[in-house]
């Protein structure tokens, strides 16, 4: 046992380290250090970079086009994108909907979705929650009817509202979760579909967030109609396709590698702004209050960090991601929130002016040091990561159940 | 001992709640703070003549009903509930502060005027470099005869696009943060060398960048001491903190309650989330936090005129901010994300609440001043 990187490992980590040196888009890294909403042709950017280099699917097993990478370089990867500030692929497409349909999809749904999904060509959006259904996942009540159509093959007339859909606003495909039984037990009437978003009777709505994001929609379907050859798996077990796409989804949710940048930035602006006590010379991280809390933040992320490698771990010699991963997803977002609760707290009175959403036009610069920008927005946006994928009352019963068998 | 409004204290409390509850709903509100002028001056005319509570804490000399800090703390409070961005906070409790304390001339012309609604004040004080520290300050004030020639940078001067006078800290000796040498002055917001870079904040005020640039100021502008103006301050910004302490009182109430009524309402696994045992005591503890807050803004403004008055305000200060986040984050996470949509008022609650944390100086700050003052 031990925690030496192999004369391998150094070599494929300087092989990183000098790929997003060369190729990172300089304007992705403009507007993120601006705080400028990215466009879909930003996202793009960055993803057909890595498709082409074949590093697109980190994730991935060779035999559909990804690196087939170890833990170790899965590893590494994050900890160079992190130190670089390189945008991490949204996972819609490449890590939530790509591993349900390789393990649960036809060979005719494998051909058809998963090399849009590596290039990044497809963009996929996640129909899971509803109005009525958020922890409660299983009450869903969008509904899919089967009916035989005029040209005498299958389909589904699909009604329902979905909301929280991540940048469904630029989505090509979308991955539902839609009732088909509605008399069955709440699990078992559960179909998973895959739907062109282009499908006539398919409205998206923007939920504008508390920073003035528009990240999140609303989306409407009236009689969309979707072949039965887009369901994943058997009709009515399209549960066993969500619960597997969670844990997938839980794994990466640790953000350790972005958390250990974030409280560098937040060790940086501490040391550039200055303290209210002592000479005006005094940082702010020299208060002896401020740097405790960076210092409980460190040693509590190191413990995320050796808590997710006993995972990878575990999950390299064959152990699949279990319930331990809702352990990840609460204290991963808990010091992902505390990482935004120290850097507004370390701008000072430069985190109340706000430069987005008051209406057209409105490019002027924004004023105080360029780390003050995002940070209320930042801290208001990022409440969202205890609510999400499994709010972390959730995650904490599914410790209580499936890991103490309380 | 004696925890009980006058009737005069509960009849401007109840005038308050009700006129902004008629008329001050969450939809008029996001209009106008996405309107041009950022403020609603027909709600301000309102304080000022039909409710007449502009003039609750003034003197009855100078035109008012004789209260105190009492009488702020009570509106406040409503300000709080009510999510009002208009300028009470600036003009009356700040402004009004200086104005009487300083006394004189400027206090006769201008509190009638505070109270009539025809002046709105902002507090020009913050520094890009100063944090919290009151004495930290580049603003010089420089002789020239019998005036004054004032040059400096303000940082995030709240309600300063719509003000018609700024109160303004600069220092007239003494180095950037030494507690002596520090002035203040009653400047027209219209004087000649003063610029503004005006923007909206995250809570849904507004807010400038000031810049003066030799602006003269006559010696009958000063307030208080020349040179011997940062106790002044100081009791100002902390009459301040208390009035603050009681807004965020309204905020949290208003949080907690929205949450309560929301878990009541929304229904997951076949029942009213409110029934889980998790979120009931989540929900406990946030009351006990708008509980005590309620109770660290009362023992504030009562020993305003103590003489250790900066460390009881500190302990409201300190305790208040702490509590803000605590309830603000739960009411957020119990919405779920709803929470998090500019659509509901519970997010502007929310985000109101994380700019009091840090007003007049944040939960450290006010932790570390409580320690350098304690026995």
């Amino acid at each position: 046992m031990n925690l030496d990187f192999s004369p391998e490992d150094l070599a494929f980590r300087d092989e990183v380290r000098a790929f997003i040196a060369e190729n990172y888009p300089q304007q992705l890294r403009t507007k993120s250090e601006e705080g400028e909403e990215l466009s879909k042709e930003d996202f793009l950017s960055w993803h057909r970079a890595l498709a082409k280099k074949g590093w697109a699917g980190i994730a991935w097993p060779k035999e559909h086009g990804g690196t087939g990478w170890t833990s170790v370089q899965k590893y590494i990867f994050g900890e160079e994108s992190a130190r670089a500030d390189a945008m991490r692929l949204l996972p819609f497409g490449l890590n939530m909907v790509a591993p349900v349909i390789w393990t649960f999809g036809t060979e005719e749904q494998k051909a058809q979705h998963l090399p849009g999904i590596l290039s990044g060509e497809v963009w996929w959006c996640q129909g899971y929650s509803e109005p009525g259904a958020g922890s409660d996942l299983a009450s869903l009540r969008t509904k899919a009817e089967r009916f035989t159509g005029d040209d005498g093959k299958e389909y589904y007339k699909v009604n329902g509202q979905k909301t929280w859909t991540t940048l469904a606003q630029h989505a090509d495909w979308g991955f539902f979760l839609v009732r088909t039984d509605p008399t069955s037990k709440p699990q078992e009437g559960i179909s998973f579909l895959l739907i062109d978003m282009k499908t006539p009777g398919i409205t998206v709505r923007p939920i504008i967030t508390l920073g003035g994001e528009h990240e999140v929609n609303e989306v409407w379907l009236e009689d969309v109609i979707v072949p039965v050859e887009n369901r994943v798996f058997h009709e009515n077990k399209g549960w066993t396709c969500a619960k597997f796409l969670l844990a997938h989804e839980r794994t990466g949710i640790a953000g350790v590698a972005a958390s250990k940048r974030g409280v560098e930035k937040v060790k940086a602006i501490a040391r550039t702004e200055l303290d209210s006590f002592g000479d005006e010379s005094a940082p702010l991280l020299a208060n002896p209050f401020f740097k405790r809390k960076v210092a409980e933040l460190e040693i509590d992320l190191a413990a995320l960090e050796f808590t997710e490698l006993r995972t990878l771990a575990g999950e390299a010699s064959g152990k699949g991601p279990g319930p331990e991963s809702s352990l990840l997803k609460i204290k991963g977002t808990e010091i992902q929130q505390r990482i935004t609760e120290l850097a507004l707290e370390a701008v000072g009175h430069y985190g109340a002016p706000y430069f987005r959403g008051f209406g057209e036009g409105d490019n002027e610069h924004p004023i105080g040091p360029d780390y003050a920008h995002r940070a209320a927005p930042t801290y208001f946006n990022v409440r969202k990561t205890s609510i999400y994928g499994g709010s972390n009352e959730i995650q904490r019963n599914i410790i209580a159940k499936m890991v103490l068998g309380l | 001992m004696d925890f009980n409004f006058s009737d005069e204290q509960t009849m401007v409390r109840d005038s308050v709640a009700r006129y902004l509850a008629d008329t001050y709903d969450f939809e008029t509100r996001m209009k106008t703070v996405h309107g041009e002028a950022g403020w609603n001056p027909a709600v301000w005319q309102a304080f000022a003549q039909e409710l007449g509570i502009l003039g609750a804490s003034f003197a009855e000399d100078h035109g008012g009903l004789g209260g105190g800090a009492v009488d702020n703390m009570v509106i406040m409070e409503e300000i709080g509930k009510a999510l009002v961005i208009e300028p009470y906070l600036s003009t009356v409790v700040i402004g009004g502060g200086f104005l009487k304390r300083a006394g004189g001339g400027n206090a006769d012309a201008v509190i009638p005027q505070i109270i009539g609604g025809q002046v709105v004040i902002a507090f020009a004080y913050a520094e890009p470099q100063g944090r919290y520290n009151l004495a930290d300050l580049r603003t010089t004030a420089r002789r020239d005869g019998s005036d004054f020639v004032i040059n400096g940078h303000k940082a995030v001067v709240r309600d300063a696009p719509f003000a018609t006078h700024f109160i303004v800290t600069a220092r007239t000796g003494g180095s950037q943060r030494e507690s002596g040498g520090v002035s203040v002055f009653l400047i027209p917001a219209d004087a000649a060398g003063i610029t503004r870079r005006d923007y909206p904040t995250v809570d849904g005020a507004r807010a400038s960048e000031v810049y003066f640039e030799n602006v003269r100021a006559a010696a009958d502008q000063l307030l208080g001491d020349e040179g011997g103006a940062l106790p002044l301050v100081e009791q100002v910004v902390d009459e301040a903190i208390a009035a603050v302490c009681a807004e965020g009182a309204g905020v949290a109430r208003r949080l907690h309650e929205g949450t309560l009524d929301y878990a009541r309402q929304r229904k997951q696994f076949g029942r009213p989330i409110a029934e889980f045992q998790v979120l009931q005591h989540r929900m406990v503890d946030m009351f006990m936090e708008v509980e005590q807050a309620v109770s660290m803004t009362l023992m504030a403004t009562l020993r305003l005129n103590d003489a250790d008055r900066s460390k009881h305000v500190s302990a409201a200060k300190n305790k208040i901010a702490r509590g803000l986040r605590f309830v603000g984050q739960g009411a957020v996470q119990i919405h779920g994300g709803i929470g998090i949509s500019n659509e509901l008022a519970i997010g502007h609650y929310f985000k109101r609440a994380s700019m009091i944390e840090s007003q007049f100086g944040d939960a450290d700050f006010h932790l570390r001043r409580y320690e350098s003052l304690m026995d």
